[in-house]
Parts: structure tokens; C-alpha cells; sequence
């Protein structure tokens, strides 16, 4: 008796939904186990994980604070992974925007112009467009493989941030540190729950989910991007234009890095440092895949990606565990929902095919 | 008493949803051409699958040569001496001939001098091969050789050819013929599949005749006529289409003027000055065998790929050579590509979403960039009524439907946004007999409102049927257009091995018997 | 005269290069089956991880080479489970493998960080070792230099001399067919998908073994994604990523001693180079379409279903 793969007539609806929900459970039972061997009580870890970060007020908002970039740039990368367009620089595009948007800012110290942070805002979102119009550029022009442009983007965008860091823009009165003056209040995006972190930004990242949603179930640009990404041959078929929509959607996934890195330096960060993002333009990739690449899915991963990081580091607080459990868990909850995905177009079937239930006319 | 050299009882499959063979039974001797012979989906190719160890069957046993027998590999079917030639050639385009028969062979054979034993063989059974040669520069027909001599150099006891003759010639088809005779004198059986009937009447000794995955009969081609058989194989008496008388053609309202295309594709075929025009009224066919541009030129009429002047393709007086798909009906042209799912329509999408892919512009379902949900449902709804189009709703995706009623759709979607110029390519292919009889039909009605419709089809049948006209395309090269009432099958099978002048020579190896 | 600096400028583009053969040359045979594993930079890491540790706790430098290739074949058979058994998404897969693999490895090496090795042994034959130039380069490497040139030639010689890799490339170029005529498609590319994840573990334990004897997180910095471009740079030919391997690693080298020439360039604006060659060099082989899809497997990256 083997185990066997059956293709379901038609794509399984529940399961669709389902197996996110599958990954994450069998997540957390992974989580049991790696505490256990980690050496602390397995239970207690779980509850310092994914409860304490979340039982206040104080922490429902940071969790908003760190979902906010996460769920900007996971909608964006949404566009592109329905189109095939595996735009993976994401994390670069974000620090480019940043440090446009932080440029401006510093540009305009001592700029008193409610015009400054709507101007950092379009930079941030211009900058995370031209670092992902290099990979746009070179594989409509060139053919060249995004994937890796993108991601080699990444290491080069890390580089120009450090450099700016630690020559033009290192802050005159930072005992030499390698980090940017802080930002004037002129230049920081305002908190809207007072005495918490949370900043507009979360409010704007709402926004881009709902547009993003009707974009995607309603307007011509959306069915374009699926079109492609099922059935390219039909893409032309029906007169689309393949360049135009990698432009799109490497814009669009660009433009949104862009931008949460321009709300990270201008929000919870308030100046330029070193490390601006802990990899959120990684983790915004399984955001994405985990929720369904569908605008309202990837704000639920969101929050629960953005869960894992607070939770790492109140394990890291509280039970003295290394940060870098977040990246484990973050791994595997994305190894789990591929593997679950299987349910969506598949049944699993023990030993033979089942009875034969019914006649029916030719296959195709 | 002589065993058979095979024998099938009580095979049966079920795939979810379908059944694809019903306790079929079936026995060959030794020396015998055996046809399987019925429509696409019949289940021919699922029994060949349990024979040549592709697949297992849920039940049913496999006698070899008198002794039950497990076939359950390939592997295994090549050390009984069974050998395929498959319908989709089984081989590796960026690999040599020498290659391409090496892996798949038993390893014993692949050693030692394998190149000097192909050439050989290919002496001996007159299919010229140079092993050295990568597959991606051979034709249609060598590659079939390469398959037919892989099989050869094992020895076999059983040949099964799946379709050999749809990519060839008819000429290469009495080539094919010659060697398989020989080979069945020599006491090799050989299953051959087809559903094509001359030939079967032609070459084989018996025949099985199999309708939605059961045997419906057995006879003997001889005592047989294609009209017989063909009752046999679709249950039901033959509809031919109706046709309104002749008229007078109307005026010209698709242009092809010194159409030359340098394919973008490695393995692809130029187009080389085409020229002709079809008229309104009228329905022209393109004959020709697989992979001599009937892409190409799809895609060049469909302006999926644009060509470099305007004025080589004209609808109506829009000169549109350099336009893409959208300008092209915006013009009043339609197209009904060769591949349904993943060309024609989208797989996944639901019917109104691929009502929608086509029908955009025409039908004005989009506002300002948005989708007219609604109205895009209503048109789906439209086509499904008016093509009898079987589904359960508009909401379905393209994949749920049967190929038949999926490209009813897709005709439907074309034919209702009324085209003045319509491009199809293998209308028919893999269609249930049903739905290729409403097919054609549209096509003959969407001519008779005064439509220019052109028709590209490997099926010298469906062309006969249908067209007014025919031309034949070879090597990128469309020869001029002939009334159908003019031209024989012999003179198309001349031009489609790109003979254009039939000589003296030329007409000795005409078709026939 | 050769001068003094010579020697050691072409041992150390050695050490840079080795770990881009090792995991260049596992990822062309993965490929050349047709499976795109995007995941060599964790397979990379957790090697590196893996072998550190198992240095450092017992000091056997065998045992760590065995456990850094162990490592990177456990990651590759997590890869072949989900995307050859479960037929998931074989780039989405990949990232996780990545995502994964970096997390895991600095959640092991915590608490490596800061411990050294004591390096890998060097082979040395008295006297023949002392030779100039050719002694150190060709008879003074350690074992894994050695190693990862004879891979190379493995590779090479599998692929095009042996029975297997003729089935392997069938495997890459068609799989339908290949499964027609009665080849394992799924058990052929999870070997490949398995050597290629423990060629990873070697390149990733030659980092942490040899090229910097230390644990440091995200120490791969990419070195995984520069191997993908390689493959592509190398036309999956073995001989050419060798080639191509050098090259980078004489990249890397160069932007290390042009600031000890005392140029004055920023040290990040030099640290960019290898990431920008790799960008130029794949557009320079890219751009011309028929050339690259004739070189590559035509199956690259798509999910075989068995035939109905």
C-alpha cells in the first residue's frame, strides 16, 4: 500500500484557505519540539512566543508597528509572485527607499514644511522603484533571470547604506558612530495611539490592502497579472503585453519596499542607522505565500509574521533564547504551508485507485 | 495450437471521473498487424499505457505469449521484446540520434559499437539516420525514424505504433507501410493504433474498435468499409455538415500579402512569401503536416507576433502587419488557437473571467480599466446557451469542462462577437465526434453571414468538409489556393511533401493502392 | 623575478573560489535534471554551520567535512520531499530553504560564536611543496581544494560519459519522455537534488573550515546566489564554472588588496564588485535568448506530473 497523489477534479476551496491554517498548527507542534530540545519548558516558551507579546494593549500596537512593512511589501511581492515576476530584493528596494526618503530628511534638516514628509514619503517610494527598475530593465531588455539581479540588488543596496552611514551622512554630533542624525519632528511620521509607537504608517498600509484588493479581483491590471502568471500563451492570446506587466509589477512591489522602508526611518527608527530592517523584506515573502498572495490574506500573515518577531524577542528577554528562533519558525511555517498546498490540488490516497463510482464520456 | 503472442482480458481503469477502460479484451498473434482502432478519448492510449508498463491497471491480466505476465515498467516490456513508438515522440532535442536511442534502450544493448548497429538497421529497413546528428535539426519524419529504429535494434516481438502516420506524409506513409509489412512477415505483431480508416483497411489484419473505454466491436478491415467502421467507432450514423449552395464569393476581407517571418524559435519554421486572400462568404483550408509553420503563421495572422511591414496582413482595410492581438480585433478579426488550455483559455479562470480574456474590447465589458463582472457573466451565459455548451455554470473554471464543450466555448466567444475575419488552427483536434460535427457547422454558418474564415488543420477530412478552397503549407511556403472541386488528395499529399509541380516521376508515387 | 606577493595572491583566490566549485558544480548536476534549487545559499550556511561545530566540539577536521555535506543533504531532502514528492513550487521552496537555513544556522552556531578552528591541514610533501609557485599552489592545498577540483571532473565525466548522466540530462531535458521510455524522473532528480545539497555543506564547510576558520552569522553573504549565477555563467558545463569560480573569487581578492594598495575607495564601494560582476556577467550570457535556451534543460524548473 503506497501513499499516492490524486488529482482533484477542481481546485479544493476549502483547502485553499485551509492549509495555511494546517502549516501553522503543524508549526507550533514543530515549536513543542524545538523548545524541548532547546532546554526550556515547552509550554511556557510557546505562551512567551506567540501570548505574552500580544496581552496588552501596548503590544497589540507594536505588533501593528512591525506587521506595517511586512504587509506593505508582502502585497506588493503578491503582484509580482501571480505574475512569475520572483521579484526577491525586496529587502534592498526597502533600503534604498529608506534612504531616499531619509535623505530628503536629512537634506531638509531644518525644513519646517508640512510638504517634507509627504516628499519623503514619494522619494521612498521612487527609490524602491529604481532599485527594482534594474532587474524590470534588464530582464525585459536583456532576459536576464530576476531572481538573482534582484537579490545580488540586495547585498549591493546593504553596501551603499553602510558607506552612507559611515561617510556623508554620519551625524556630526554621534560620538562617530556609524548611524544619521536623528530625524526633526517635521521628518517623522506621526503616532496616532498616543504614548505607543504606532504610526500612521499602519493606517496607510490599510489602505494599500484594500486598493491592492479591488486591483486585484476587479481592475484590467489585476486580471492581466494573473493571466500571465497561469497561462502566459493566453496572456498573448489575448493581447497582453509581457514586458509591461514585469514593469508593473516589479513598480509595484518595488515602489511598496520603497516605501515601508522610507516608514521605518521615519517612524519606530527616526534616523538612519546600520540596520534598518531585521530581513523584513525576506520574511515579507513568506508573508505573501502565506497569505494566499491575495491582499486580505497577506494582512493576516502580516500580523502573525510580525507576531514571530516580537515573540523572538521576549524569548530572547525572557527565556534568554537567541533571537534567531524567529528565522526557524518564520522557515518552517513556510516549509509547512508548501508541503500542506499539496491538499489544494491533490488528495492523498492510500493503496488503489477508489472504486469505480461512475460512467462518464471521454477524457479531453 | 500457437499461443497468441498477446493477450488482454477484463482490463479496467478508473481516473477520477472517468472511466477510461472497461474490461477490455484483446489478443494478437504472432505476425498479425492488429488496429486498435476508435475516436480520441476512446481509451487507446490508456490500454496501450498498461501494455508497455506506463501505467498498472486497477484489474484485469496481461498474457504474454501464453504466460501471465506483471508488465510493470517500460523496462520490463523491452526485456519481453515489446516495443512503442509513440504519438508524442519520446525524445530529447538537445541530444544526438545516438543518444536519443541509447537511453532508451536495455543498457546491454547501448554498449559497445552502438552508432555502426543504428546505421545498420536503418540500411536494413530503409530509415536513412545519422547518429551523430542532434535531434533538434532533424524533420517531423526522421524523428519518427529515430523511435521506429530505437525499437528495432531491440528485436521486438511486439511493435506498437501510437498514430504513426499524423506527421507524415501520405507518400512516408507508404513507406511506413512497406517496413511494417516487412517486419510482420518476419513474425512480428504489431498493434497499430489509429482512427484513421483508409489506413487501416490498408495494413491490418484485424481490427478492435473501442468507444468510451470499452471494445465495441472486432472485425476484418478487408470485409470492411471506412463508412462501416466508421459507425462502428463513433455508435451513431455519420453527420456531414450542412452546406448552403455556392454562392458567388464576396469581396476580399483577409489579406496576405508577401508574408515572410524569420521564426524567433530555434526549433521553429520560416515563413517564406506567403500570399493569398480569403473572401467573404468563403472558407479557405491550409493543409499541411505538423510543424511546417501552421504556428507560425497563427501566430503572425493573430499579431501574437507582430511581422515588420503593416500592409502584409489586411482585414478588411485596416493594413495591421505590425499591430498586436488587441488592434487585430479591433479590425474584426477572431482566432481560435491550436491549444485550448493555456492558449485558447486559462485554466483556472472561471468561464466568464476567459469570456472576458477575449471579449474585452468587442463585447465592452471593461469601464475605465474596471471589469464589467456582469456583464461578462451574461455574455458567458450567452455562449453557453447558444453553443450547448455542457456546465454546470458560468462560474466553472475552463478546466472543469470535457475538450469538446470547452471548445464550443471558445468558438461561441469568438463567433458571438461577430468576426469579420476568423483564424482557427486544428479546430477539431482531440474533440469528441459530436462537438467537431457542431464546430464545423459554425464555421460553415459564421461564412454563410458573410465572414472570411480560414481554416489551418492537419485533417485533410475536416478540410474536405468544410473549405471551399484549399491551399497547403510545407516548409513556410503556402502554395496558391484551389477550389476544392479541383484538387484531389493525391495532388495536396504531392504538395504537402513539397512537391509543387507533380512530374512524371512524382506522379508514380502518387497515394493509393 | 616573481614577486614575493604572487604565491600568496593566487593561494588566497583559491580559498575565496573553492566553496563557489563545490556549490556551483553540485547545483549544474541538480539542474542539469532539470530541478531549480534556489536554496544553495542555506544549504551553504547550514554546512558551514555544521562543521564548525563538529570541529570545534571534537576537533576532527574529517568528521566536520562528513557533517557540513551531512547537513546540506538533509536541507536538500527537505527540498526534494516538498517540490519531487508533494510537487510544491520549486522556487518558492528554494527561498524557504534559504529563509530556513539561516535561521537554523545561527540559532546553532549562538553559541560557536567566537570559538576557532584550527584550520584544515595542508597537504605537504617534503621538499616537492617547496617548489616556487607550483609547490604551495599544485602540492601545499588542503583537502577539500583538492576535492572540489576533482568534482569537476566527476562532473563532467558523469554527465558525459556514463549511462546515468545521459539518463539524468534525458531527465532535464523532457521528463514526460523520459518517463515514457521507463526512467525514474523523480528518483533520478532526488540524487541530484541530494549530491547537489551535499556539494552545498562542502562549499559552506570549506568557509568555516578554511577560508575564515570562525563562526560568524549570514557568513555565506551570498555566496549561494553568485554559485546560481555561476551555473547560468557556465552554461551548466562543469569546466566552465571552475572557470567562472576563479574569476569571482579573483574579484573578491582584488577589492580586499586594492585597499591595501592604498587606493582610496571606499571599502563598500569595492565590496560591491563580485555582487555587480555577477549582475553583468548574466546579462552578458542572457541576452541572447536562442544560445541560453539551447544550453539550458529544457525542463528547468517545472513540476513533473506523471502522465495520466
Amino acid at each position: 500500500m503506497a501513499i499516492r497523489l490524486e488529482p482533484r477534479g477542481e481546485v479544493s476551496q476549502g483547502m485553499i484557505y485551509g492549509s495555511p491554517l494546517v502549516a501553522v498548527a503543524a508549526t507550533l507542534v514543530s515549536g513543542l519540539v524545538l523548545f524541548a530540545i532547546l532546554g526550556v519548558s515547552p509550554l511556557d516558551a510557546l505562551f512567551t512566543f506567540f501570548i505574552s507579546p500580544v496581552s496588552s494593549l501596548d503590544g497589540w500596537t507594536e505588533l501593528f508597528v512591525k506587521a506595517t512593512p511586512l504587509v506593505l511589501i508582502a502585497v506588493g511581492l503578491s503582484f509580482g509572485f501571480q505574475a512569475n515576476v520572483w521579484n526577491i530584493g525586496a529587502e534592498g528596494q526597502l533600503t534604498i527607499g529608506a534612504l531616499a526618503g531619509g535623505g530628503l530628511a536629512l537634506l531638509f534638516f531644518e525644513a519646517e514644511s508640512v510638504l517634507l514628509l509627504p516628499a519623503m514619503m514619494i522619494a521612498g517610494i521612487l527609490g524602491g522603484m529604481a532599485w527594482a527598475a534594474i532587474p524590470a530593465f534588464l530582464k525585459t531588455k536583456y532576459n536576464t533571470n530576476e531572481i538573482l539581479t534582484s537579490l545580488m540588488l540586495v547585498y549591493v543596496g546593504l553596501l551603499v547604506l553602510s558607506w552612507l552611514i559611515h561617510g556623508p551622512w554620519k551625524s556630526p554630533d554621534g560620538m562617530n558612530f556609524p548611524e544619521s542624525r536623528l530625524f526633526h519632528d517635521q521628518a517623522t511620521l506621526p503616532v496616532f495611539v498616543s504614548e505607543t509607537r504606532l504610526h500612521i504608517g499602519w493606517l496607510i498600509a490599510l489602505a494599500v490592502v484594500l486598493t491592492s484588493w479591488i486591483v486585484m479581483a476587479r481592475h484590467i491590471i489585476g486580471f492581466q497579472v494573473k493571466v500571465i502568471g497561469m497561462a502566459p500563451m493566453a496572456a498573448r492570446f489575448a493581447g497582453f503585453n509581457e514586458n509591461k506587466v514585469i514593469w508593473i509589477a516589479l513598480m509595484i512591489s518595488g515602489g511598496l519596499a520603497g516605501f515601508a522602508g522610507m516608514i521605518e526611518v521615519s517612524g519606530p527608527i527616526g534616523k538612519i542607522q546600520p540596520m534598518i530592517s531585521p530581513g523584513y523584506g525576506f520574511t515579507a515573502i513568506i508573508v505573501a505565500f502565506l497569505g494566499r498572495l491575495h491582499p486580505v490574506g497577506v494582512l493576516f500573515a502580516g500580523m502573525l509574521m510580525a507576531l514571530t518577531y516580537l515573540g523572538g524577542d521576549a524569548a530572547q528577554i525572557e527565556l534568554n533564547l537567541p533571537n534567531a528562533v524567529t528565522g526557524v519558525f518564520q522557515g518552517m511555517l513556510l516549509f509547512y504551508l508548501l508541503a500542506s498546498d499539496v491538499l489544494v490540488k491533490y488528495q492523498i490516497r492510500l493503496g488503489p485507485s477508489a472504486p469505480i463510482v461512475f460512467k462518464a464520456g471521454p477524457s479531453k | 495450437m500457437i499461443e497468441p503472442r498477446l493477450e488482454l482480458t477484463g482490463i479496467t481503469k478508473q481516473y477520477p471521473g472517468v472511466l477510461a477502460n472497461n474490461n477490455v479484451n484483446l489478443k494478437i498473434m504472432p505476425g498479425e498487424i492488429h488496429a486498435l482502432l476508435g475516436e480520441n478519448g476512446a481509451g487507446k492510449s490508456t490500454l496501450v499505457k498498461f501494455i508497455y508498463g506506463v501505467q498498472k491497471a486497477d484489474s484485469g491480466q496481461i498474457r504474454w505469449e501464453g504466460k501471465h505476465q506483471e508488465v510493470s515498467s517500460p523496462n520490463v516490456a523491452r526485456k519481453l521484446g515489446i516495443g512503442m513508438v509513440f504519438q508524442h515522440f519520446s525524445l530529447f532535442d538537445a541530444m544526438t540520434v545516438e543518444e536519443n536511442i541509447s537511453v532508451g534502450i536495455v543498457p546491454e544493448l547501448a554498449k559497445g559499437d552502438l552508432a555502426n548497429r543504428i546505421t545498420e538497421i536503418s540500411r536494413q529497413y530503409g530509415l536513412p539516420l545519422d547518429p551523430q546528428r542532434y535531434v533538434h535539426t532533424l524533420s517531423v519524419g526522421e524523428r519518427q525514424r529515430i523511435e521506429v529504429v530505437r525499437c528495432l535494434l531491440q528485436s521486438p516481438r511486439l511493435l506498437i505504433m501510437d498514430e504513426p502516420t499524423s506527421v507524415l506524409t501520405p507518400q512516408e506513409v507508404r513507406e511506413l507501410f512497406k517496413t511494417l509489412r516487412s517486419l510482420s512477415e518476419e513474425g512480428v505483431s504489431i498493434l497499430y493504433i489509429s482512427h484513421k480508416l483508409q489506413e487501416i483497411i490498408d495494413l491490418c489484419h484485424n481490427a478492435t474498435i473501442m468507444r468510451m473505454g470499452e471494445v465495441v466491436a472486432t472485425c476484418k478491415p478487408e470485409n470492411e468499409t471506412p463508412r462501416s467502421m466508421a459507425e462502428m467507432m463513433m455508435g451513431a450514423n455519420l453527420i456531414a455538415p450542412e452546406r448552403p449552395d455556392r454562392r458567388m464569393p464576396g469581396p476580399v476581407r483577409l489579406t496576405v500579402n508577401s508574408l515572410s517571418v524569420v521564426s524567433s524559435n530555434q526549433h521553429g519554421v520560416d515563413l517564406k512569401d506567403i500570399n493569398f486572400d480569403v473572401h467573404a462568404g468563403e472558407v479557405l483550408g491550409v493543409a499541411g503536416i505538423a510543424g511546417n509553420g501552421q504556428r507560425e503563421l497563427m501566430d503572425a495572422l493573430s499579431g501574437e507576433v507582430p511581422v515588420d511591414a503593416e500592409e502584409c496582413v489586411i482585414i478588411d482595410d485596416h493594413k495591421v502587419g505590425r499591430s498586436g492581438p488587441t488592434d487585430r480585433r479591433n479590425a474584426g478579426m477572431g482566432f481560435v488557437p491550436e491549444e485550448r488550455l493555456g492558449h485558447g483559455a486559462v485554466p483556472e479562470m472561471s468561464l466568464w473571467e476567459n469570456a472576458f480574456l477575449s471579449g474585452a474590447q468587442s463585447m465592452s465589458l471593461l469601464d475605465k480599466g474596471f471589469i464589467r463582472t456582469r456583464e461578462s457573466a451574461d455574455y458567458a451565459s450567452n455562449i453557453v446557451r447558444e453553443f450547448n455548451v455542457k456546465t454546470p455554470g458560468v462560474e466553472n473554471a475552463a478546466n472543469s469542462l470535457s475538450g469538446g464543450n470547452l471548445q464550443k466555448f471558445i468558438f461561441g466567444r469568438e463567433i458571438l462577437q461577430g468576426p469579420g475575419v476568423i483564424v482557427v488552427l486544428q479546430p477539431t483536434w482531440g474533440v469528441d465526434a459530436g462537438s467537431a460535427a457542431a464546430i464545423r457547422q459554425a464555421l460553415i454558418d459564421l461564412a454563410g453571414t458573410g465572414a472570411a474564415v480560414l481554416v489551418i488543420s492537419q485533417d485533410l477530412e475536416e478540410l474536405f468538409e468544410v473549405s471551399d478552397r484549399i491551399a497547403v503549407i510545407c516548409e513556410g511556403v503556402v502554395s496558391s489556393p484551389r477550389a476544392v472541386s479541383d484538387i484531389t488528395v493525391d495532388e495536396i499529399g504531392l504538395l504537402m511533401a513539397g512537391i509543387s509541380e507533380p512530374s512524371s516521376s512524382a506522379r508514380e508515387a502518387t497515394y493509393g493502392h | 623575478m616573481i614577486p614575493d606577493w604572487l604565491t600568496p595572491a593566487i593561494m588566497t583566490i583559491i580559498t575565496a573560489s573553492t566553496p563557489l566549485v563545490f556549490a556551483a558544480v553540485g547545483e549544474i548536476m541538480v539542474e542539469k535534471s532539470g530541478v531549480l534549487n534556489l536554496g544553495v545559499e542555506g544549504m551553504m550556511i547550514m554546512g558551514a554551520v555544521a562543521a564548525f561545530a563538529i570541529g570545534v566540539t571534537t576537533g576532527s577536521a574529517t568528521l566536520a567535512i562528513l557533517f557540513g555535506a551531512l547537513a546540506g543533504l538533509v536541507l536538500a531532502l527537505i527540498f526534494g520531499l516538498l517540490t519531487l514528492n508533494l510537487r510544491a513550487n520549486q522556487v518558492a521552496t528554494g527561498l524557504a530553504l534559504t529563509l530556513f537555513g539561516l535561521g537554523l544556522s545561527a540559532l546553532i552556531g549562538h553559541s560557536f560564536v567566537g570559538e576557532t578552528f584550527s584550520g584544515l591541514p595542508k597537504l605537504d610533501i617534503p621538499f616537492i611543496s617547496k617548489l616556487p609557485i607550483i609547490g604551495p599552489l599544485v602540492f601545499g592545498q588542503d583537502v577539500l581544494v583538492y576535492m572540489s577540483v576533482a568534482s569537476v571532473f566527476f562532473a563532467g565525466w558523469f554527465l558525459n560519459k556514463t549511462r546515468w548522466g545521459l539518463v539524468l540530462r534525458a531527465v532535464g531535458e523532457n521528463h514526460d519522455a523520459a518517463h515514457a521510455i521507463g526512467h525514474p524522473v523523480n528518483f533520478v532528480r532526488m540524487m541530484a537534488v541530494l549530491f547537489g545539497g551535499s556539494m552545498a555543506g562542502l562549499g559552506g564547510a570549506y568557509l568555516s573550515l578554511a577560508y575564515t576558520p570562525l563562526w560568524v552569522e549570514n557568513m555565506t553573504a551570498g555566496r549561494g546566489w553568485i554559485a546560481l549565477a555561476l551555473v547560468v555563467f557556465a552554461s551548466w558545463r562543469p569546466g566552465r564554472a571552475i572557470f567562472g569560480a576563479y574569476l569571482f573569487g579573483g574579484i573578491t581578492i582584488l577589492q580586499l588588496h586594492v585597499q591595501g594598495f592604498g587606493v582610496a575607495i571606499a571599502p563598500q564601494l569595492m565590496s560591491m564588485l563580485p555582487y555587480l560582476a555577477t549582475i553583468v556577467v548574466l546579462v552578458l550570457i542572457s541576452h541572447d535568448v536562442n544560445r541560453f535556451k539551447l544550453s539550458a534543460p529544457a525542463c528547468l524548473g517545472k513540476t513533473f506530473h506523471p502522465s495520466q
